[in-house]
């Protein structure tokens, strides 16, 4: 069956986020003077095939490890769920 | 030498610099030859460079997805061997995020791609790039990237400085390092490392881009004869004709 993955890779806590500071810079400049921190990150949807939950968590964890997230500077975490089928024509 | 070395420079979809590579060896007498990521034979190459560039366009992260082109498997057999392996500027961020050279180059600290003549202070002339160099001296030659702030954790930094591994500095035109002759926000500001045993040099400044006084400066040069020297004295390397 086929599964969704959001996958989110975020900086390691401490790394400095050149991004993030900026983004905050902008909120503040608009008048959200309460933010503190930002940190940026990517967001990665995944749609693929794994025969069950188990097989499809590993496949994510597998993923990460090998080409979505480098360790030296990123950790990655996800949501996975059954991605549903798009509804036919008539049902629509 | 009966025969200049052979170069052997990588080119991956997005590589920028190989051509100021090419050009710089055909001065120098070398045989260079272009390999394209997908092959997987270097041939009788004495030495690899990798290029700057974008390669794969920098998507995911920089180097993320050449280190898995083709070329790459054999860049990472020759290097541990014990060949020279230069990775300038996208070919630092490449030898990173195979594991060939440890930490990472993360975005600028100011967000700017930076593109200058910048100082560097020699910090130790460890390996095969860097003979003609010693401690102390300072190069000028370009940089330009707009993800250069080199990153390791705390243990990886002190294990490279401890370990003479840290080679080069950004500085300012004395030789001296300030946050304010730091052009990206690196740690420490470092801006060229070696592996352990020397053969692999990844530095984000260009060396090619100042091998010819006609463009500014001949820095880079000194790295260059540094390769020629070494392989003049490796035996394997002469017996196949250099």
């Amino acid at each position: 069956m086929r599964w969704l993955a959001e996958v989110h890779v975020r900086l390691r806590p401490g790394i400095a986020d050149p991004e993030g500071q900026t983004i905050a810079g902008g909120l503040r400049s608009l008048g959200f003077d309460s933010v503190g921190e930002v940190r940026a990150g990517k967001l990665l949807r995944l749609s693929f095939e794994a025969a069950d939950r188990e097989a499809a968590e590993g496949a994510v964890s597998s993923m990460c490890r090998q080409l979505l997230a480098n360790p030296v500077m990123e950790t990655a975490d996800w949501e996975l769920r059954a991605d549903e089928e798009p509804p036919d024509e008539e049902e629509a | 030498m009966s025969r200049g070395p052979r170069i052997a420079v990588a080119v991956f979809p997005g590589t920028w610099s190989e051509r100021d590579f090419a050009h710089v060896g055909a001065l120098l007498g070398w045989e260079v030859r272009l390999v394209w990521h997908t092959e997987t034979d270097l041939g009788s190459a004495d030495a690899v460079v990798l290029p700057g560039g974008f390669a794969h366009g920098d998507h995911l992260r920089t180097g993320a997805i050449a280190r898995f082109s083709p070329v790459m498997r054999a860049v990472t057999e020759f290097a541990a061997e014990g060949g020279p392996v230069l990775g300038s500027c996208n070919g630092f961020q490449i030898l990173c995020e195979a594991g060939i050279l440890p930490g990472v180059l993360l975005r600028n600290d100011h967000l700017a791609f930076r593109c200058d003549w910048q100082a560097l202070r020699v910090e130790s002339a460890a390996g095969t790039w860097l003979e003609e160099l010693a401690a102390g001296d300072v190069l000028r030659l370009p940089i330009s990237h707009g993800q250069g702030r080199y990153y390791a954790d705390a243990a990886t930094l002190d294990e490279l400085e401890r370990s003479g591994r840290v080679v080069m500095r950004y500085a300012d035109e004395a030789g001296r390092v300030s946050d304010e002759a730091n052009p990206n926000g690196s740690l420490r500001s470092i801006a060229g490392i070696v592996n352990e045993r020397g053969n692999v040099l990844g530095m984000m400044p260009h060396p090619e881009r100042a091998s010819e006084a006609e463009v500014g400066g001949t820095d880079g040069l000194r790295l260059f004869r540094s390769l020629e020297r070494w392989l003049t004295a490796q035996p394997a390397v002469a017996e196949r004709g250099l």
